[in-house]
C-alpha cells in the first residue's frame, strides 16, 4: 500500500515463512518411514479390535455361527491380512516398550529406577500376559 | 490463564490403550488370526469360549481393551493424517470421523459384552 510519500511498505516486511512439505515426505528417509509405519500400527490395532469383536459376536450367536467365523478366518485374504496385522501389532509392542522408560519415571525408595529395568519389566509383563491369554483360551 | 483443552485426557486414553494393545493383542492375534486358521493349533470349542466370555472378569478386561485400543487408534491416526498427509487444515472433519468411529465401536462392544453374551 503506497502512502502519501509513494512508499511501498510491503518490501520491508519479512517474507512469510511457509515451508512446503510434500505429502510423501516420509518416503525420503528410512527413519521417517519407520516413524510412519509405527504411526500406522494404530490402523492394525483397530482392525484387531474389529476382528475380535466379530469372533465374540459369532460365539454369542451360537456354535454354527462360530464355525462360520472359523471358516472366515481361514479365507486366504483374511489370513494374509492377519499375518500382516500380527507383524505390525508386535512392532507396536516393541516400539511402545522402547519409549516406555522415557515416558515414565519410577522412583523406588527415593531412587530412580533405571530405564533398562523398566524395559525389562514391560517385557516380563508381556510374557506373563501372553501366557495367561493362551492358558485361558486353550485350557 | 492457559486455555483448557481435552488433549491431556486424550493422551491418557491413547497411552492406556497403547499399553493394553501392546500387552494383549499379539497373543490374541497369534491365536485367532494365525495359529487356529492355519490348523497349527486346534481352536477351542464353542462351549469353552462361551464359558470364558461369560466370565465377568473376561468381559470387563475385553471391554477395557477394546474401548481404550480404539481411543489409541483415533488419537494416533488423526496425527498420522495431520502430519503424514499434511491434512492439518481438515482437523475438524478428521476428529469427527475418528472419534465418531470410536463411539460406534465402543457402543457395539459394550452392548455385545455386557448384554448379548
Amino acid at each position: 500500500m503506497s502512502g502519501d510519500a509513494g512508499l511501498d511498505y510491503r518490501g520491508f516486511y519479512a517474507r512469510w515463512y511457509k515451508p512446503r512439505l510434500s505429502r510423501l515426505w516420509w518416503l525420503r528417509r528410512r527413519t521417517y518411514l519407520l516413524f510412519i509405519i509405527r504411526e500406522l500400527t494404530s490402523v492394525f490395532v483397530a482392525w484387531s479390535v474389529v476382528f475380535l469383536l466379530l469372533m465374540i459376536r459369532a460365539v454369542a450367536q451360537g456354535a454354527p455361527e462360530y464355525e462360520r467365523f472359523l471358516e472366515l478366518s481361514r479365507n486366504p485374504w483374511i489370513l494374509a491380512l492377519n499375518l500382516v496385522t500380527l507383524c505390525l501389532v508386535v512392532f507396536h509392542t516393541v516400539t511402545w516398550f522402547i519409549v516406555a522408560p522415557q515416558a515414565m519415571v519410577v522412583r523406588l525408595r527415593g531412587r530412580q529406577v533405571p530405564g533398562r529395568l523398566i524395559l525389562l519389566a514391560h517385557y516380563a509383563a508381556w510374557v506373563v500376559l501372553t501366557a495367561l491369554v493362551a492358558f485361558v483360551v486353550l485350557a | 490463564m492457559a486455555k483448557r483443552t481435552a488433549e491431556p485426557v486424550l493422551w491418557l486414553l491413547f497411552s492406556a490403550g497403547g499399553m493394553l494393545a501392546a500387552m494383549l493383542l499379539p497373543a490374541l492375534l497369534l491365536l485367532f488370526g494365525v495359529l487356529f486358521p492355519l490348523g497349527w493349533l486346534e481352536p477351542p470349542d464353542h462351549a469353552h469360549l462361551l464359558a470364558v466370555l461369560r466370565f465377568p472378569l473376561t468381559r470387563l478386561a475385553l471391554l477395557g481393551l477394546f474401548v481404550l485400543a480404539l481411543f489409541h487408534w483415533a488419537h494416533r491416526f488423526r496425527y498420522t493424517l495431520y502430519d503424514g498427509l499434511q491434512l492439518k487444515r481438515h482437523g475438524d472433519i478428521i476428529n469427527v470421523f475418528c472419534f465418531g468411529l470410536v463411539a460406534v465401536g465402543s457402543v457395539f462392544a459394550a452392548n455385545l459384552l455386557l448384554r448379548v453374551l
